[in-house]
C-alpha cells in the first residue's frame, strides 16, 4: 500500500493505517464523534517509503529512536520494539481499544496508526498516565473501584478515561457511558469502570 | 493435629473485610506482564497459515519459498499433505521469523493445494442436517404420556441459543523457548501446574524439564486449558532456531475460530401442567453443535429435575467448524435458558405471575427453601409486584417487561498443595503453584495467611503462577478458590503450629496454649505474655519453617463445599418498532458460602451478569453456509456488549451465618448461568410474543414481533 503525493514533504506525515482502512471501506478508529471526519479532511497523501526507516518518536516526553517497516502499527511498535507493553493488541483493527494511546492530547487506538505517522507528535501511553511521579487519579480510581478483572482491557480503558476527563473534567453518569464507548471488556468490569471515571473526577476537583 | 477450621466470623480480622485486589495497581498502571507482554532477547515470533476450506483435504504444501525469505528461521508443516481438514482455519503450517511481519510474508508465500470437499455448518433447522445427525436416544422417567394427560394445560416452544465464543482479549498463546534439554514455557493459561505434562508428552522430553511461568493472563473462561498445537509448534520452531525463544498468539480471526467455543442449544419442549401451576410433565427435542465432533445434551429439564414424569430426546449435529471447550458453566446457560423460558411460556399460557409458578413447582428442585428466599429477595430488588404486569398487556411502541432465570452450579475445590515459609526474620512466603486469572486469588491467599498468622496482608509474599511451586489444580468449574484456600489454611496454621513449638518454652507454656494476633504471639487467656511476631521469628535460629498444606476433595474438612443455587430477574424496555431490547435492570441474588473477600466476589458477579447480558442482547458466532467460514470472526460483528448497553446492576450476596458455616464455594460459574433466561423472558413479558432465539438482536425481535419468528 503506497499513498504518493508531491506536495507532502515531510516522510511519513499524513499516512495513517486508517487512512488506508477507509480508502477501503473499513470503519476507523476514533474514539470519540466527529474524530473521524477532521481527520479526513486533514488527510493529505504522502510519500512513498518503504524499508526499514529510522524514526524517532516522542513518548511520555522522552525521545525513542527505533527502525521500523513503514506498514508497522504505533502499537506494535510499541510492544515490539521499545518494550512498552501496557497498550495491549486485542482485536488489531479499531473496534476494542485495548491499545488506547492519547496522541496530541486526542485518545487514538494505536492498532490504527502507523509508527511513522507518528512522528514529531506528542505520545502519551499509560506508562507515562500512571508509572510516573504523580500518576493520574484514575490509576488508583480503578483500584478501589475494583474496575478491573483479567485486566487485558484495563490499560486501554485507564488511557481512555484520562483522555475523557481531560476534555471533560466533570462529567455526569450519562456522559461517562457515552465517553468510554468505545473501549470493551470481556470480563465485564463497567461497573467499576464508571465508579472509577467518576471518583477520579471527584478528586481533581479536589486537586491532586 | 492443629483445628484448621475457619475462625469465627467475630473473631476473623482480615477474612470478610472488603480487600482491593494486590495486583490492581500492576494492573491500572500497566506494570502487569501478561505472556504476550514477554519480550525475551532474541525474541522469533511465530505466525500459523490456517485453512481458507471448511472441509478439504491437503494435496501438497510447498514451503520452499517461504523458507528463503528474510528473516525466517523455521517452517513446520501441520496438516501433512493426506490430511482431511474438517474445519475452517485448522492449522496447515507455522513460520517463524525475527519479526511478525516478516513471518506473515513467510506465511503467504507458502503454496497448498487442497481438495475442497463439501463442507456443512449450520444446525438451526435439524430436518435439513442429514446424516450429520447424531441422535444420542432417549431418556424416560416416570410416565410422560400420563403426566401430559393429567396435564390441564399444556404449552409448546422452540428455543435457540447459538454458539458464542469465548473471545477472549488476550489470545491464546505463549513465548516458548527450547534451550539445550529445557524448556521454558510462558503460557496464557488456567492449569500452569498440569500444562507442562502436555507439552512435555507431545515434545517427547520429561515433564521435569519443563518450567512454567504465568504472572497475569488476559482471560480464559474455560478455554485455556491445553498446550495447544502452536505452542508445541513454537517449541520445535525455538529449538530449530537453536534455542531462541518464539513468541506465538492467535490473531483476532483464529482466536474467534479456532481457540473454542460454547456449544448451541436448540430445543422444541411441551410441558404440561394443574391449573394450580403444577408441572405434570416435560418433553423435550433437543439439538445441538460442539463443531465436528457434534455437542452434548445440556441439562435438561434445568434445576426441576425432579419432575415426576419426563421424556428427553438428543442429537448432536457434526458440523465443519471449530471444535468446543469449556465455557464459564459449561451447558448451564444453555438449559437455564431453555427451561426458564418454556416455564415462562407456559406460566402466561396459566395466566400466572411466573414467580408464582415458579414457586408453585420448587419440590422439583434440590434447593426449594433457597429458591423461595432468593425469588422474594430478587422480586424485592427489581421491585417486581409494583413493575410486573401480565404478558403483553403493555401498550404503546415501548415496552416494558420483567423475566427471571435460575441457576444451580456445584464449585467444591479441587486438589491443591500449598507451602508455607515462616523466616527467621519474620517474613512469610505463600508458594503455590496456581494462578490468578483476573478473579483474586492473590488476594485471597493473602488475605487468609495474614488471618492464620495474625499479620498485615503485606507481610505476606503469594508466590503463584509457577509449576515449581507445590502442584494445584486447573482452574476450572469454579474449584479453584475453594481449593487453594484451604491448602493455604492448612500450610499456614501447620507453619504457625512449627512457630509455637520453637516458642513455647521461652513463654514456659504448652504450644496448645499460644495464639497469633495483631502481630503477636501470646498466651491464650493471657495477653501480656507473649512476645512480637518478630521477636518470636528470631527464635528459630537460622532455620526458617517450612511446612505444606493440602486440599483433597474427598476430605475438605469442613474448609470448602459444593452447592450454590442463584436467581436473576431483568428489567427490559422493547421498542416495538425498531426491535431494539434496552436493559434497565438486571439483579442477581446468589447464594454462596464462606465469602473470603466480598469485594472480588461481588465483581465476579458482576461480571458474570454482563457476560450474560452480551449473550442474551449481541453474542453470536455466525457461519456462511457458502465459504464454510466464520463470518464474524472480528470484534466488529462479533459484538460484546458495551459500557452504556448494561444497564443497571444489582448484586446480592446470600452472605449470613448459616452460609458461612458450609465453608467456600467457588462462584465463578453460578453467576454466569441464568441472566440470559431473565433478560429472554423479560422480552417475552414485554412483548407479549415469544423471541425464540437470542441473541435478542432487531432482527430476531422484529421477526418474532411480525409473526416469522419460530414460535409464530
Amino acid at each position: 500500500m503506497s499513498i504518493k503525493d508531491p506536495e507532502a514533504k515531510k516522510p511519513g506525515s499524513g499516512f495513517s493505517r486508517r487512512g488506508f482502512l477507509q480508502g477501503v471501506g473499513v470503519g476507523g478508529g476514533a474514539l470519540s464523534t466527529g474524530v473521524l471526519e477532521n481527520e479526513a479532511q486533514a488527510q493529505t497523501p504522502a510519500n512513498v517509503i518503504s524499508g526499514e526507516t529510522a524514526i524517532t518518536l516522542q513518548i511520555n516526553g522522552k525521545p525513542y529512536k527505533t527502525t521500523v517497516e513503514p506498514r508497522r502499527t504505533l502499537l506494535d511498535v510499541m510492544r515490539d520494539q521499545l518494550d512498552l507493553t501496557a497498550a495491549k493488541r486485542v482485536c488489531d483493527r479499531g473496534t476494542c481499544g485495548a491499545c488506547t494511546v492519547i496522541v496530541d492530547n486526542k485518545a487514538m487506538y494505536s492498532c490504527t496508526v502507523l509508527a511513522i505517522d507518528a512522528q514529531g507528535k506528542k505520545i502519551e501511553t499509560l506508562e507515562g498516565i500512571a508509572q510516573g511521579r504523580n500518576p493520574h487519579p484514575i490509576v488508583n480510581a480503578f483500584v478501589a473501584n475494583d474496575a478491573q478483572q483479567c485486566g487485558y482491557c484495563t490499560p486501554g480503558f485507564v488511557v481512555a478515561s484520562k483522555a475523557f476527563l481531560d476534555r471533560n473534567p466533570s462529567p455526569t453518569f450519562d456522559q461517562v457511558k457515552e465517553g468510554l464507548g468505545g473501549n470493551l471488556c470481556r470480563c465485564g468490569t463497567y461497573v467499576g469502570i464508571r465508579k472509577a471515571v467518576l471518583e477520579a473526577s471527584a478528586k481533581l476537583k479536589g486537586g491532586r | 493435629m492443629p483445628s484448621y477450621s475457619w475462625p469465627e466470623p467475630e473473631k476473623r480480622k482480615i477474612i470478610g473485610q472488603r480487600i482491593s485486589r494486590l495486583d490492581g495497581l500492576d494492573k491500572s498502571s500497566g506494570r502487569a506482564k501478561y505472556p504476550s507482554d514477554r519480550n525475551p532477547q532474541g525474541l522469533l515470533y511465530a505466525v500459523l497459515l490456517t485453512s481458507p476450506h471448511a472441509h478439504a483435504k491437503v494435496r501438497s504444501i510447498d514451503t520452499s519459498a517461504a523458507e528463503k525469505m528474510k528473516g525466517v528461521t523455521g517452517v513446520r508443516v501441520i496438516s501433512k499433505p493426506g490430511t482431511e481438514i474438517q474445519w475452517a482455519g485448522t492449522e496447515v503450517a507455522i513460520v517463524a521469523a525475527t519479526s511478525e511481519p516478516l513471518a506473515r510474508d513467510a506465511v503467504r508465500a507458502i503454496k497448498v493445494d487442497y481438495e475442497v470437499l463439501p463442507h456443512f455448518v449450520r444446525e438451526e433447522d435439524l430436518s435439513k442436517v442429514g446424516a450429520r445427525a447424531k441422535p444420542a436416544g432417549e431418556q424416560i422417567t416416570g410416565d410422560p404420556e400420563a403426566g401430559f394427560k393429567d396435564a390441564e394445560v399444556t404449552s409448546e416452544g422452540t428455543y435457540a441459543i447459538p454458539v458464542i465464543t469465548h473471545c477472549c482479549l488476550e489470545p491464546h498463546g505463549a513465548v516458548i523457548q527450547w534451550e539445550g534439554d529445557k524448556v521454558n514455557y510462558w503460557p496464557s493459561t488456567q492449569a500452569v501446574s498440569t500444562v507442562a505434562n502436555e507439552l512435555a508428552r507431545n515434545l517427547e522430553i520429561p515433564a521435569t524439564n519443563v518450567r512454567v511461568q504465568m504472572e497475569h493472563m488476559g482471560g480464559g473462561f474455560g478455554s485455556k486449558f491445553p498446550a495447544d498445537r502452536w505452542h508445541i509448534e513454537s517449541a520445535h520452531l525455538s529449538k530449530a532456531s537453536g534455542g531462541k525463544p518464539v513468541k506465538v498468539f492467535l490473531d483476532r480471526a483464529s482466536e474467534l475460530t479456532i481457540a473454542g467455543v460454547r456449544p448451541s442449544h436448540f430445543a422444541k419442549i411441551k410441558m404440561g401442567a394443574k391449573k394450580d401451576g403444577t408441572i405434570t410433565a416435560w418433553q423435550s427435542e433437543s439439538w445441538s453443535t460442539g463443531g465436528f465432533a457434534g455437542g452434548g445434551m445440556a441439562p435438561l429439564p434445568y434445576v426441576f429435575n425432579k419432575i415426576p414424569n419426563f421424556r428427553l430426546n438428543h442429537t448432536a449435529v457434526s458440523l465443519n467448524t471449530g471444535p468446543i471447550r469449556a465455557w464459564r458453566a459449561p451447558n448451564h446457560p444453555q438449559a437455564s435458558f431453555l427451561t426458564c423460558s418454556a416455564f415462562e411460556d407456559l406460566a402466561a399460557k396459566l395466566n400466572m405471575d411466573p414467580i408464582t409458578f415458579f414457586e408453585k413447582n420448587l419440590q422439583f428442585t434440590p434447593r426449594p427453601d433457597i429458591y423461595k428466599r432468593q425469588l422474594a429477595k430478587g422480586a424485592e430488588m427489581i421491585d417486581w409486584k409494583k413493575n410486573w404486569h401480565p404478558r403483553g398487556q403493555g401498550s404503546g411502541v415501548i415496552r416494558r417487561g420483567l423475566g427471571l432465570g435460575i441457576n444451580s452450579w456445584g464449585g467444591a475445590g479441587h486438589a491443591s498443595k500449598a507451602r508455607t515459609i515462616i523466616h527467621p526474620d519474620g517474613s512469610v512466603e505463600l508458594e503455590i503453584g496456581t494462578q490468578d486469572l483476573g478473579v483474586g486469588t492473590r488476594t485471597v491467599l493473602a488475605m487468609i495467611a495474614a488471618e492464620s498468622f495474625g499479620l498485615p496482608m503485606s507481610m505476606i509474599k503469594v508466590k503463584l503462577g509457577d509449576n515449581q511451586y507445590p502442584v494445584s489444580g486447573p482452574s476450572g468449574g469454579s474449584t479453584t478458590v475453594g481449593g487453594v484456600s484451604s491448602s493455604t489454611r492448612k500450610a499456614t496454621i501447620n507453619a504457625l503450629t512449627k512457630l509455637f513449638e520453637a516458642i513455647a518454652p521461652s513463654l514456659n507454656t504448652t504450644p496448645d496454649q499460644l495464639e497469633a494476633i495483631d502481630g503477636r504471639i501470646r498466651v491464650i487467656g493471657n495477653p501480656d505474655k507473649g512476645m512480637s511476631w518478630k521477636q518470636a521469628c528470631q527464635k528459630l535460629g537460622v532455620t526458617p519453617i517450612n511446612e505444606m498444606g493440602e486440599n483433597d476433595p474427598k476430605k475438605p474438612e469442613g474448609l470448602n463445599t459444593a452447592g450454590a443455587a442463584g436467581v436473576q430477574m431483568a428489567d427490559v424496555t422493547v421498542d416495538t418498532e425498531t426491535g431494539r431490547v434496552k436493559l434497565n435492570r438486571l439483579v442477581a441474588v446468589q447464594d454462596c458460602g464462606l465469602i473470603v473477600n466480598p469485594k472480588t466476589a461481588e465483581s465476579q458477579v458482576l461480571g458474570a451478569c454482563i457476560m450474560s447480558v452480551c449473550a442474551a442482547l449481541t453474542e453470536e458466532r455466525v457461519m456462511d453456509p457458502q465459504t464454510g467460514r466464520v463470518l464474524n470472526a472480528d470484534m466488529e460483528f462479533y459484538k460484546l456488549a458495551g459500557i452504556s448497553d448494561i444497564g443497571e446492576i444489582l448484586v446480592h450476596m446470600d452472605i449470613t451465618p448459616e452460609n458461612d458455616k458450609r465453608g467456600i464455594i467457588g462462584l465463578g460459574e453460578p453467576c454466569a448461568i441464568g441472566g440470559i433466561a431473565a433478560i429472554a423472558n423479560a422480552v417475552a413479558n414485554a412483548t407479549g410474543v415469544r423471541v425464540p432465539q437470542v441473541p435478542l438482536i432487531p432482527k430476531n425481535v422484529l421477526a418474532a414481533l411480525h409473526g416469522q419468528g419460530r414460535n409464530a
